[in-house]
C-alpha cells in the first residue's frame, strides 16, 4: 500500500510562498482544498464544466508565458478530460504544471471508486502522452521539491499526488464567475470591457 | 493540370476573407479540431508565427482553452465542424457565468447535399443547441457574405463577452466527393 497525503496538508504545502503563481481549480474538493489554502486573486475556481481545468489553465498559461501557472484537479475530473493531457503535450507550455489530487474516488457523489482505484496510472498517462516530467507524490518531501520547481521552465509537468480518500470539510469559495474573471483579470492589470 | 473546386463549392477565396477577419480582430489564439472545411484557415494560423494554434482532441477543450486566454488578456478563436458543437454543450456553462468573448466558426455537415447521414442528426440540431445554451447565432451561406459575417460575429463577442458562432454553409464549402 502505497503512502497517502493529507489533501489539505499537501496543497497547503505546494501554494506555500506562492508568489506569481496562478491557479485554476477543478470543481468539487480541489476548490475546495485550493481556498482553504487561502484566497488568492489569482485563483479561478470551477463549479461545473468538468474537465475543463486542464483545458482552462492550458488557455491561460499559454496567454501569459511569463507567469506560472498550476492546474489543481482531482482524479475524477481529470478522467473525464483525459484529452487534455494529449492537447497540452502538444501545446508544449513550459510555464504549466498539472497536479491531480488522487484518492481513487468521487468525493462529492458518495466516494464512490475511479478507474484509478482499479488501476489507471494517470502520470503514466501523462507521460504517455508527451508530458516530459511526469510523477507520482506520496511525500511531503516531493510536494516540497514540486513546489520549487513550479517556477523552472522546463514544463509542461504533472503530478500525481496519493491522498487519503476522506472528506475534508467544505470550504468553499465564490461561486460567482463574472466576479472570479473580473478579479484575475484585474490582478493581471486587464481592465473590463 | 488545375484542379477543379470541390463541386458545387461557391468561387471566391471565403477562407481567405474569413483569414483576414481574424487578423484584423486581432485574434492571437486559433483553437481546432481538423476539418476539410477549415483546412485553408488552419493551415495559415499554424504557419502564421503571430498566432497560437492549438490542436484540440474534441472540441469542448476549446471553450476553456477560449475562457483560460481571455483570463489571461487573449483573443482566441474556435474552428469546428457541426458534429463538434454536441461535444460542447457542458462547457458552455462555462460561458454562461463567467461571461468571456467565445467566438465559435462551425462548418455545416448533415444539410445541404450530404452523401451521410449519420452526420444529418447533430447538423439539423446544430443552430438550436448553440441557442439552447445561449450562443447567438449567426450564418453565412455565400462566399462574398463570409468577411462581413465572420467579423460582425468577432465584434459581437469581444465588445460584449458574448459566445458567437457563424455557421458555414454546407453549399459554401461544397460537396464532399465520396466516389471518383
Amino acid at each position: 500500500m502505497r503512502a497517502r497525503l493529507d489533501r489539505r496538508e499537501a496543497v497547503a504545502a505546494l501554494l506555500a510562498a506562492r508568489g506569481d503563481l496562478l491557479v485554476v481549480a477543478g470543481l468539487g474538493s480541489p476548490a475546495y482544498d485550493l481556498m482553504a489554502a487561502g484566497d488568492h486573486d489569482g485563483n479561478f475556481y470551477l463549479w461545473g464544466g468538468m474537465g475543463s481545468a486542464v483545458p482552462i489553465a492550458l488557455g491561460l498559461a499559454l496567454a501569459r508565458p511569463d507567469r506560472p501557472v498550476l492546474a489543481l484537479t482531482g482524479d475524477g475530473e481529470m478522467l473525464m478530460g483525459l484529452g487534455a493531457l494529449a492537447t497540452v503535450a502538444r501545446a508544449a507550455p513550459r510555464n504549466l504544471t498539472v497536479v491531480v489530487l488522487d484518492n481513487g474516488r468521487y468525493g462529492e457523489t458518495g466516494m464512490q471508486e475511479s478507474h484509478t482505484a482499479s488501476g489507471t496510472k494517470l502520470a503514466e498517462v501523462a507521460k504517455a502522452c508527451g508530458f516530459r516530467r511526469a510523477t507520482t507524490i506520496q511525500t511531503l518531501k516531493g510536494i516540497a521539491d514540486l513546489r520549487r520547481n513550479l517556477r523552472a521552465t522546463g514544463g509542461p509537468r504533472f503530478a500525481t499526488v496519493a491522498i487519503v480518500a476522506d472528506n475534508a470539510p467544505r470550504v468553499l469559495p465564490p461561486r460567482d464567475g463574472v466576479f472570479l474573471k473580473t478579479r484575475l483579470r484585474a490582478s493581471l492589470g486587464l481592465r473590463s470591457i | 493540370m488545375s484542379r477543379p473546386p470541390k463541386d458545387g463549392a461557391q468561387s471566391g477565396d471565403w477562407p481567405g476573407a474569413l483569414f483576414a477577419a481574424l487578423k484584423r480582430a486581432e485574434i492571437r489564439h486559433v483553437a481546432y479540431v481538423p476539418d476539410a472545411g477549415h483546412a485553408q484557415v488552419i493551415a495559415r494560423a499554424i504557419a502564421d508565427p503571430a498566432l497560437i494554434a492549438t490542436a484540440l482532441t474534441t472540441e469542448e477543450e476549446g471553450i476553456g482553452l477560449l475562457l483560460g486566454a481571455w483570463l489571461g488578456g487573449q483573443r482566441g478563436v474556435l474552428l469546428m465542424q457541426s458534429s463538434g458543437v454536441g461535444n460542447c454543450i457542458n462547457a458552455l456553462s462555462l460561458h454562461a457565468n463567467v461571461r468571456f468573448p467565445l467566438p465559435l466558426l462551425v462548418t455545416m455537415r448533415g444539410e445541404w447535399a450530404e452523401f451521410n447521414p449519420w452526420q444529418v442528426p447533430m447538423g439539423r440540431a446544430t443552430q438550436a443547441s448553440l441557442e439552447l445554451m445561449g450562443v447567438s447565432t449567426s450564418r453565412a451561406d455565400k462566399a462574398e457574405d463570409v468577411e462581413a459575417v465572420v467579423a460582425g460575429a468577432l465584434d459581437l463577442a469581444f465588445n460584449g463577452e458574448c459566445a458567437t458562432a457563424v455557421l458555414l454553409g454546407q453549399r459554401l464549402i461544397g460537396r464532399k466527393v465520396w466516389i471518383k
